[in-house]
């Protein structure tokens, strides 16, 4: 197991943090591009999910953007908007080397979760609850504030939280074809066969993801005005396949 | 020869002009595109039977002992945050850069889900009904492969799809390590810059997608057919 004391002489060496391409900056550099892309994609999808959902209009567009959104290869839609003659490979200021291309992708693959998981939250507050607040005689508006985006809050957050994994990894993978980001020390370690560097940069890679998803759970927990939530699988949970995500598409079909 | 091709008009694909679309070269390089198309089948088949065998007895265990269910989710969710980029770099110690890595990889992002769906499938059957299997005789297996089983399978079904459906997708990151099937020919298409190589690969990768997803659809309406005709 050569390549376990060739990953830990990587880490290990001071060298390999600093500088412009050193771990230190390309993991600032990632970080950066996750917030941009994931507050970029929030500003697009958030009010239109959360206002759909509150209309109860647009139903199987919302939900189904998150089936089509998941059979799109990420590594695909980057390599194709690397190749491209725009966005293509030009650098953008921090965001680096195809940033543009990058960011894109990013917000387009944030999407998908944010919007379905924010329709289902607005859907899923319980038909009597709303028709009480109906009946106290509040006003749409009211309703959505004082309501809706209380009680949905925990789902919404659980959208946002898989996305934030989503970016998270579609941004490693843009080093992939030649962009940002952390994954530059894998790809590099892999193709020029230094394979304990590859493997350093996939443990810093993967510490960061886990240390985001920890963050983003605490997040979701703090929001949760019942704080009843199930943490193993009840309806609040992002990645339970009867939750929002994909329950309804699924079962109508068979 | 470039004499020679000077004379024609050059194919779409040549680099003088480069065209995103271009049936020639699908006809020109099918053997490759053929190859590479089975090789991404079978990693995504093989994937998800694996993670399918695997999540089978794991989801069993965290029914049985309840205590173990937040530790297999939690594992299994911990699984799911790393990036595949970076999953399978972790793996190359141990299985080296073959195939088995991709395997392995994608098997544990299937994991995931299929546990869940599992989980959630078995318990979405109704006490009554497991109560009545009960008091009719049945054991504890009986019980589990003749009414659990197929009422939780609508539900199970779901998370097969999604998980056939993003690992069909995540293969393609298996390039990494010379074993991303269509993924191979996408990461050539951007090193070469070659339009209609990385398109047509992309392309075929979401077809296969849907491709699998509605082979999943139809075994699902064979299997329970009593669901045909309830649901709207």
């Amino acid at each position: 197991m050569r390549v376990f004391s060739d990953m830990w002489a990587y880490l290990s060496d001071g060298a390999n943090w600093a500088g412009s391409d050193g771990i230190a900056a390309l993991l600032g550099q990632q970080l950066l591009l996750t917030v941009t892309a994931l507050l970029m994609a929030m500003v697009v999808g958030l009010p239109i999910a959360l206002w759909l959902g509150h209309l109860g209009r647009g139903g199987f567009l919302a939900i189904n953007i998150s089936n089509v959104g998941r059979a799109i290869p990420t590594f695909a839609l980057l390599a194709l908007l690397v190749v491209a003659s725009w966005p293509g490979t030009d650098v953008l200021g921090p965001y680096g080397r195809a940033g543009l291309a990058t960011l894109i992708a990013l917000t387009l693959f944030a999407l998908p979760p944010i919007i379905t998981n924010s329709y289902v939250a607005m859907r899923e507050v319980a038909p009597d609850v709303r028709e009480a607040a109906r009946g106290m005689g509040m006003t749409g508006q009211q309703r959505f504030w004082r309501v809706e985006l209380p009680l949905g809050l925990p789902l919404v957050v659980s959208g946002l939280r898989l996305a934030l994994v989503q970016v998270w990894a579609t941004a490693t993978i843009a080093a992939l074809v030649a962009g940002p980001g952390l994954g530059q020390i894998i790809t590099d370690g892999f193709f020029r066969s230094n394979y304990g560097k590859g493997i350093a940069g996939a443990l810093v890679v993967a510490a960061v993801a886990l240390v985001l998803e920890l963050l983003a759970a605490l997040v979701q927990r703090a929001v949760d005005p019942t704080r009843r939530g199930t943490p193993s699988g009840g309806h609040t949970d992002a990645l339970s396949v009867t939750g929002a995500t994909v329950e309804s598409p699924a079962e109508s079909v068979g | 020869m470039t004499l020679l091709g000077a004379a024609d008009d050059p194919s779409c694909y040549s680099r003088l002009v480069n065209d995103w679309v271009c049936m020639d070269y699908v006809t020109d390089r099918q053997q490759e595109i053929v190859e590479a198309t089975i090789q991404h089948i079978g990693i995504t088949v093989v994937s998800v039977v694996l993670g399918l065998l695997i999540a089978f007895p794991l989801a069993l265990l965290a029914r049985r002992v309840p205590r173990l269910e937040s530790a297999i989710l939690g594992i299994t969710t911990g699984i799911y945050t790393v990036p595949s980029l970076a999953l399978f770099p972790l793996l190359v110690p141990f299985t080296g850069l073959t195939a088995t890595t991709v395997v392995i990889g994608l098997a544990l992002y299937a994991l995931t889900i299929l546990v869940r769906s599992l989980l959630e499938g078995l318990r979405s059957v109704p006490d009554d009904v497991r109560e009545s299997a009960t008091g009719l005789g049945y054991g504890r297996g009986q019980l589990l492969l003749k009414v659990e089983l197929p009422l939780a399978l609508p539900v199970v079904m779901a998370g097969l799809r999604v998980a056939t459906v993003s690992t069909v997708a995540l293969t393609t990151v298996g390039s990494l390590v010379a074993y991303g099937g269509l993924g191979n020919l996408i990461k050539d298409g951007v090193l070469t810059n070659f339009r209609a190589e990385l398109f047509t690969a992309s392309l075929l990768c979401v077809v296969l997608a849907f491709a699998l997803d509605a082979l999943l659809v139809l075994v699902q309406r064979m299997l329970t057919p009593w669901t045909r005709g309830v649901r709207a």
